[in-house]
């Protein structure tokens, strides 16, 4: 049973939407709606409850050499995003229930039938992954494809995906090939490549990494994610100063009375 | 000739109502879409932050109350404002749940980095001991000095003990999550919501300009958080200042109007925070590092 991963390459990515069909297909997810988001080709928006592959489309004006070979063409930049499973994950270390676990994969998975939909995994997650279903209650997201993992078959997206731009696969190897890809590309003369892989900052390092082309700020991705529980120690401690202070006042008051 | 066309940012609005810029780049994003999601609570939320944190310290007075033999009859409206204050909040809080039955499966497991487990536990540690204070108090009264003395003290202490963390820790529910205008505030918050301190820290916020701050100033609940602080500091002070020199029919109609200002200011505190985390959480600038968030 190896730790797997996912490597999302936005540079072979044709934006066909194949994943999120796929995911939605395998994992019974409900529509979105109709909510036309006014930019680009892009209807689906964020990663939502019923939403856990996205396709995000990046239209970039004329820029020579990218997108098409003719000098009228937009340049495009696809990148399908996911949950970022990560190694010290804020939703996982937030849920008060113990329905969020590390599965034997790696990946973060929520039991549907102990989550009680308190939403805090909502607000702990650095990468606004995690939503809750407001008509069952309950919080949703990617869930890795425990199911096919544990019967050895890959996720439905990477299953789907007709150009190899997600690849599946254990988690070393993974981001072996990922440098190698990034070299290649290099040498290529794509010299605005970038491997996503925040694995200085304090989530750790994440089980879905991404190639993209240009700043990754650019597909919403955030440079230095944190996982909440950093903030845990000055919280605490600020809770014990307002605890000592009310009780000082409390004595005080009291400490008053009795002399009169 | 080719050309590079450089887009104008503008913004609009989408049918959900989230604000989009016309492009994708370093300097905007994407799309302007936020990278957080927004706090999903509703206002049973804030409201339990209030009511918890009020039994809380109506708990801690009965406590000291009764160790320097104050008022019986204050210790006794005390020990029941803890009492039904330790019913309202978990059905306040049962009621925010998608799936209400499973409110038990937060007793499944203790985790000391979840703050949510960490207050389930003490919440309900804290209303069973201030419902058994209030009960046993009250057969206390008929045998003063017996055995039941003693389970009242015991009950007391673990209610004061257990209240004293209701009253603080929604703070650091609220601070270590991952919307800006939260954590960057982290290590005041807990203060903020333990009463009384409120109108000093409402104006360090207004001094303070790191970038999660900007949901904290803007809009509604900026003006929630400036009312609140009047209500909760200059008012009540004005208030009681006043009654000092009225006649002492007017006296006792000031101090209730202080009172009561301080209450609504602190229940405004903790709405503003909740309402600001949605504003944060929309503004993609500060998780994204973008330079508009230095402003």
């Amino acid at each position: 049973m190896s730790v797997t991963a996912f490597l999302t390459d936005s540079t072979l990515c044709i934006g066909c939407k194949a994943c999120e069909v796929a995911c939605k297909e395998w994992n019974q997810l409900p529509s979105d709606g109709f909510d036309w988001k006014g930019f680009s080709y892009d209807n689906t928006g964020q990663l939502g409850h019923s939403t856990w592959r996205h396709v995000k489309f990046v239209e970039g004006g004329v820029i020579p050499g990218q997108g098409g070979n003719s000098p009228e063409n937009f340049s495009w930049g696809f990148s399908s995003d996911v949950c970022k499973h990560c190694e010290n994950a804020g939703c996982l270390e937030a849920c008060p229930t113990g329905a969020i676990v590390r599965t034997e994969f790696g990946g973060v998975y929520i039991q549907p039938d102990v989550c009680n939909g308190c939403a805090y995994c909502v607000v702990t997650c650095p990468f606004g992954v995690v939503e809750r279903n407001r008509a069952d209650g309950r919080a949703f997201k990617c869930t890795f494809c425990y199911d096919r993992q544990k019967e050895g078959l890959q996720p439905a997206c990477a299953t789907a995906c007709p150009t190899e731009s997600i690849k599946f696969g254990e988690i070393g190897e993974l981001r072996q090939s990922a440098n190698q890809r990034l070299a290649k590309l290099q040498d290529d003369g794509f010299t605005d490549v970038h491997l996503y892989d925040p694995q200085e900052s304090s989530v750790g390092g994440i089980h879905a990494f991404f190639i993209v082309r240009g700043d990754p700020k650019t597909y919403n991705l955030p440079p230095q994610p944190e996982v909440p529980t950093t903030y845990l120690r000055k919280g605490w401690i600020s809770a014990g100063i307002a605890a000592g202070l009310m009780l000082a006042g409390t004595l005080f008051a009291f400490g008053k009375g009795s002399l009169r | 000739m080719l050309r590079i066309e450089s887009k104008q940012i503008e913004s609009k609005q989408t049918e959900s109502g989230q604000k989009v810029t016309a492009g994708a780049s370093g300097q905007t994003g994407y799309y302007g879409m936020p990278v957080l999601k927004r706090p999903q609570w509703t206002v049973e939320v804030p409201l339990y932050f209030f009511v918890g944190g009020l039994s809380g310290a109506a708990s801690l007075i009965a406590a000291v109350g009764r160790m320097s033999s104050a008022d019986a009859q204050l210790i006794r409206h005390a020990r029941w404002m803890a009492a039904i204050g330790g019913i309202i909040s978990p059905a306040l809080l049962i009621a925010d749940l998608g799936v209400p039955s499973r409110f038990l499966n937060m007793l499944h497991v203790f985790k000391i980095q979840s703050p949510m487990s960490v207050g389930s536990w003490t919440l309900v540690a804290f209303s069973n001991s201030a419902a058994a204070t209030a009960v046993l108090g009250e057969f206390e009264k008929r045998r003063p000095n017996s055995a039941v003395s003693v389970l009242t003290d015991a009950s007391q202490i673990v209610s004061a003990l257990t209240g004293l963390v209701l009253s603080t820790y929604t703070g650091v529910l609220i601070g270590a999550t991952a919307i800006p205008a939260r954590n960057e505030h982290v290590s005041t918050l807990p203060i903020h919501f333990a009463a009384a301190l409120e109108t000093a820290m409402g104006a360090s916020i207004e001094l303070k300009s790191s970038p999660g701050t900007k949901a904290l100033r803007s809009s509604v609940s900026g003006w929630a958080m400036r009312a609140a602080g009047l209500l909760s500091g200059p008012l009540p002070l004005a208030l009681r200042l006043l009654s000092l020199r009225k006649s002492n029919t007017r006296e006792r109609g000031l101090r209730r109007a202080a009172a009561i200002s301080s209450v609504a200011g602190s229940l405004l505190t903790r709405w503003a925070w909740v309402h600001a985390g949605k504003v944060s959480a929309d503004d993609n600038s500060v998780p994204l590092r973008l330079r508009s968030s230095i402003e």
